[in-house]
């Protein structure tokens, strides 16, 4: 039993890794046809430095990750405080609305987005990337800080309120630090959200400003280089640079303390 | 030190009315136990005192000052909660110093406060460690602590001993009462525990569907109830019906008997109650109020015996005595049971 589980997991972790180290490697790889033997050099990455619209679709990618995740998780956080602590006229419904998006395909979502953004006059580009990237991101943090809030008992701020806190004093200094765990994983949600996203990023960029996967498969349509392999993998790099950093003093699912 | 009073307090969640017409007062410096089943109101009631719950109808006076539409934070509370509530993420000085710090106490002042508090509930030199370095009694006492810190006008406890094992409890329970009669604190204690509600208490009030239905000294509660409900809920009584004939009580199988409780005119129902300690088993000498009959169970308790009775008609009974010579009665046996009209009670229905 044991040894069909160790097989198991092995056989996950290679179906997951292996494509993604031999990516990781063709990005190091003199072919540019990821033809073998492998040749080591670094000529992709010094001409990625050359390609001037592919490392500009990096960076928007980056900061518009960036600011979706700030403002995604700071309005959806706000959002679960209130599905969390309050009762009011609606809760349930509202909570159960903020569930669907999740599960609708994004190519549907996209297609309204447009749809939508173009009637209203929102039209596309940089904001309207925000704006689709964040009512996106949304549910996620909704998700992950509600999960959160269930591990903070409500009568620690019964117990600040008692004490001489106003309500506004009890969240910022016994709700929050006890929440941060949670809120930095809605965060990192939010961007990886964000820097995934193809399809409603592909239909709501302009041709002067484009993320990395938009600008990804446009080139990839004219043709493949290893290029692509050496964004993808600084890219790689960055984000699990950011879960590491995230796992090791956040303890996701560490809900000991607050017991 | 201040006295706390309820007026005319209501209180309706939807159709179903929580608290009715409550009307006490809460002596300076007294300790008062709120006791009743769940859903009797208890909570409800030291919520709205603690101002978490706002009473649909009535007042709140804390010393002189009505505070019915004040909030929590301004009220000056010390408040035990259930489940500790010690904040996880600060030392235990720093959870003993959170009200402190919000009155604009800090530095050394602070500590010297935090450190009288922790030696208070003997745990000097505690203050550094965390909340979950603690077992579930001291990290109690903290809270108890951190309650009486600040001062507070009044401390209000909601069952704070029910998650402690019963060991722990019974040490906590004379932590506690020496605390509150070293701090003066005027004390309001929630609990369904009734042997709790008699040991600590100056007052106990009796809850019933959101109503006081009794509130007095241990003793006279206990000795004296007012409702079948406070001498049911509050210890263990028998209970004889029957109607009013002559000063005395004539049962439906034709007993009479005697009470010194003051009784209805001539025909009027009437309930009494009797504890199973004030029966006894007849002997010559015996009390005037007498009723056989048979044992259908017998609980062996060590120094007290309890008995489960039955009388010829049907009527449940119970009886508990001291185990003094050792001498156990069989089950199957029929007895005659006596006790004296001072401890045949008229009570309510």
């Amino acid at each position: 039993m044991k040894q069909i589980g160790r097989f198991y997991l092995i056989a996950i972790l290679v179906f997951l890794y292996t494509p993604i180290i031999v990516m990781m490697a063709m990005g190091f790889n003199e072919s540019p046809l990821y033809e073998l033997p492998f040749t080591f050099s670094t000529r992709w990455y010094e001409a990625l430095l050359a390609n001037q619209p592919l490392l500009k679709a990096g960076a928007n990618s980056i900061i518009i990750a960036l600011t979706t995740a700030v403002i995604a998780t700071t309005l959806g956080t706000m959002a679960s405080v209130a599905l969390s602590r309050r009762t009011f006229r609606g809760r349930s419904l509202l909570q159960i609305l903020l569930l669907p998006p999740i599960a609708i395909p994004w190519l549907i979502t996209g297609t309204a987005m447009l749809i939508f953004f173009y009637w209203s006059g929102i039209g596309r580009g940089m904001h309207a990337l925000l704006i689709g990237h964040v009512a996106l991101a949304i549910p996620y943090v909704v998700l992950v800080v509600g999960t959160g809030f269930k591990t903070v008992r409500a009568d620690l701020e019964e117990a600040a309120m008692s004490l001489g806190s106003t309500p506004v004093h009890a969240f910022f200094s016994v709700t929050l630090p006890l929440l941060y765990p949670s809120i930095l994983g809605a965060a990192l949600f939010a961007f990886a959200v964000s820097l995934d996203q193809f399809v409603i990023s592909y239909f709501l960029a302009t041709p002067g400003y484009t993320t990395l996967p938009v600008q990804i498969y446009s080139a990839i349509r004219k043709g493949f280089t290893p290029e692509i392999n050496a964004i993808s993998t600084l890219l790689l790099l960055g984000s699990m640079a950011a879960i590491l950093i995230f796992a090791r003093f956040a303890k996701p699912g560490d809900t000991r303390d607050k017991r | 030190m201040t006295n706390v009073k309820v007026k005319s307090v209501a209180k309706t969640y939807g159709p179903i009315p929580v608290l009715t017409d409550i009307s006490t007062e809460f002596e300076e410096g007294s300790f008062t136990s709120l006791l009743g089943p769940s859903g009797s109101g208890k909570t409800t009631l030291l919520r709205i005192i603690a101002g978490f719950i706002k009473p649909d109808e009535g007042i709140i006076m804390i010393g002189n000052n009505d505070v019915t539409n004040v909030p929590v934070w301004g009220r000056n509370i010390g408040m035990m909660f259930q489940s500790y509530a010690l904040f996880p993420h600060m030392t235990i000085a720093q959870n003993v110093a959170f009200g402190l710090e919000r009155r604009g106490i800090k530095g050394e002042a602070a500590r010297k406060e935090v450190d009288r508090a922790l030696e208070m509930v003997r745990l000097s030199g505690f203050g550094d460690r965390t909340p979950k370095q603690l077992s579930g009694g001291q990290q109690q006492r903290v809270a108890l602590a951190r309650a009486i810190v600040i001062k507070p006008s009044v401390l209000l406890l909601d069952e704070p001993l029910s998650a402690l094992d019963r060991r722990l409890r019974q040490e906590m329970q004379v932590e506690l009462l020496r605390i509150q009669r070293e701090s003066g604190l005027t004390t309001i204690f929630v609990t369904h525990d009734q042997e709790e509600a008699l040991t600590l208490s100056d007052k106990v009030a009796i809850l019933d569907r959101g109503r006081i239905v009794q509130i007095g000294e241990p003793e006279t509660v206990y000795e004296r109830p007012l409702t079948r409900f406070a001498a049911e809920f509050l210890g263990d009584s028998n209970f004889l019906s029957g109607k009013v004939e002559n000063g005395a009580v004539r049962l439906s199988n034709g007993t009479v008997v005697r009470s010194d409780s003051a009784l209805p005119g001539n025909g009027a129902d009437v309930t009494l109650a009797i504890r199973p300690e004030k029966m006894s088993l007849a002997t010559a000498d015996s009390q005037p109020n007498r009723l056989s009959a048979r044992i259908t169970t017998v609980i062996y308790a060590g120094p007290v015996l309890s008995y489960i009775l039955e009388t010829p008609d049907g009527l449940p009974l119970k009886l508990f005595a001291q185990n003094r010579d050792g001498r156990v009665l069989r089950e199957g046996e029929t007895v005659s049971l006596s006790w004296s009209p001072e401890h045949t009670i008229a009570v309510a229905n």
